[in-house]
């Protein structure tokens, strides 16, 4: 008896990756670089601002990454990766013409379509304002009443990234502040916890939506302080990072409580059950 | 004179929403001040004498590390405020506060508003419930700095 043909998946959106080549490569810091990647062939479907790809370098493994760059802008697409283990050091050390497997994209976004009257204030630590490039990019465009604040917080000046998007964010009419831990002898900047720069920034809670990614334990106090200054806590959106694997909610590695992060997140409404559970001690 | 200074008191951020003769209280303590880029408004180890509300100019907050110079532990932007070691023992200053750029505060004198928060105890916790929210901001900043909030391992 003839058997009958598997059918195959169709690549890049589910488990089997697509070949991307390194297009372009730039330095952000130390540890993180910027790689731009053009479709070897079949490209992945459009991508939007908060989700992610699983990056595959070979022989090594596979990791979500964030895409950094715009929806919709021409070119490769970039994506910024800090490198800490060993898929992430692999990729980071691509050289131009390097090719990778991708899959994707996957997971919520951060919606910002439909934002045009809102005052958006934007949170982000370290590279925690990669996954949140495009959405701002999008947001300093826009045509509206809307005020758009982006607050920085890193370690240290020489962690802060994108300096010439905070540049070009600026001119554009976005309040951008920056801040660091400890500061340096040649930094002029502001210096302590990101979140003290609400105080002094404008915009009206009542019609504020948050956008916060970075470590969980600074989106913790920061979206507490945007709700003790009267943001409602579901107009507060978190981007939550676990052990993502398959993408498709089907292998539960990425499991928070009752959510699949790699497909009812990255990006989940502050508040409620996340507020809970990130209070809480994970086992 | 006075009655402007009364309304630079009310419409900073620590006193806004104060009665006026509140802000009229503080105000009879109070002078502007001004200084340069470079400057020091109050110096370690110094008396502390003055309460300053911040209204133009950031101000860094330096604490001498030995080996490694003046260190920035924090900045201070317009309606914050700076000084507050005049309000316990021993009234000495606790860091440095300089002038990151030209600044301009409402200088007031912390002998001159303990003598009144003394006399008028009503207006004393009306001082005090005004200070100890800094206080206390400032310290849960400092609490959720000593977690190293972006010493983890992200890479995405």
């Amino acid at each position: 008896m003839a058997r009958t043909a598997e059918r195959p998946a169709k690549a890049g959106t589910s488990l089997v990756p697509l070949a991307y080549r390194v297009a372009w490569r730039r330095r952000e810091t130390a540890d993180v670089v910027t790689i731009a990647l053009e479709a070897v062939g079949e490209s992945l479907a459009p991508f939007r601002a908060g989700q992610f790809h699983m990056l595959t370098a070979f022989g090594v493994g596979e990791v979500a990454i964030s895409v950094s760059g715009t929806p919709g802008a021409p070119g490769p697409v970039e994506h910024t990766i800090r490198d800490v283990g060993a898929v992430s050091h692999a990729l980071s050390r691509l050289p131009v013409g390097g090719v990778v497997g991708a899959r994707g994209p996957f997971g919520t976004s951060w919606d910002v379509t439909g934002l045009a009257d809102e005052d958006v204030v934007v949170i982000a630590g370290g590279i925690g304002l990669a996954p949140l490039r495009g959405a701002v990019h999008q947001l300093s465009g826009r045509r509206g009443p809307g005020r758009l604040t982006v607050l920085v917080g890193a370690r240290t000046p020489d962690q802060l990234v994108f300096a010439d998007d905070v540049r070009r964010w600026r001119e554009l009419g976005a309040d951008v502040r920056l801040t660091v831990d400890a500061a340096t002898p040649d930094w002029g900047g502001e210096v302590g916890l990101v979140t003290s720069l609400l105080a002094s920034a404008s915009f009206d809670p009542a019609r504020t939506v948050g956008l916060l990614c970075g470590p969980e334990v600074m989106m913790r106090f920061a979206a507490a302080d945007l709700a003790d200054l009267g943001v409602d806590p579901s107009r507060i959106r978190i981007s939550l990072e676990r052990n993502m694997q398959c993408g498709a909610g089907i292998c539960g590695h990425c499991q928070l409580g009752p959510l699949l992060l790699c497909r009812d997140g990255p990006v989940v409404t502050y508040g409620g059950a996340v507020a809970a559970l990130m209070g809480q001690v994970e086992r | 004179m006075t009655e402007e200074l009364a309304e630079l008191v009310a419409r900073h951020p620590l006193f806004a929403g104060l009665p006026t003769d509140v802000a009229s209280l503080v105000a009879g303590c109070a002078h502007n001040a001004a200084f340069g880029a470079g400057e020091l408004l109050l110096a370690e180890g110094e008396p502390a004498e003055a309460l300053y509300l911040l209204r133009r100019g950031r101000v860094a907050l330096e604490i001498r590390k030995p080996g490694s110079g003046q260190l920035v532990v924090e900045t201070l932007r317009p309606g914050e405020v700076v000084g507050l070691s005049w309000l316990f023992p021993p009234h000495r200053w606790k860091t440095d506060a300089r002038a990151m750029e030209p600044v301009g505060v409402v200088s007031v004198d912390a002998a001159c508003l303990l003598a009144k928060a003394e006399a008028d105890p009503a207006f004393g916790f009306a001082l005090m419930k005004r200070l100890l929210p800094v206080l206390l901001s400032r310290l849960q900043a400092t609490r959720v700095r000593l977690l190293d909030l972006y010493g983890d391992g992200a890479h995405r």
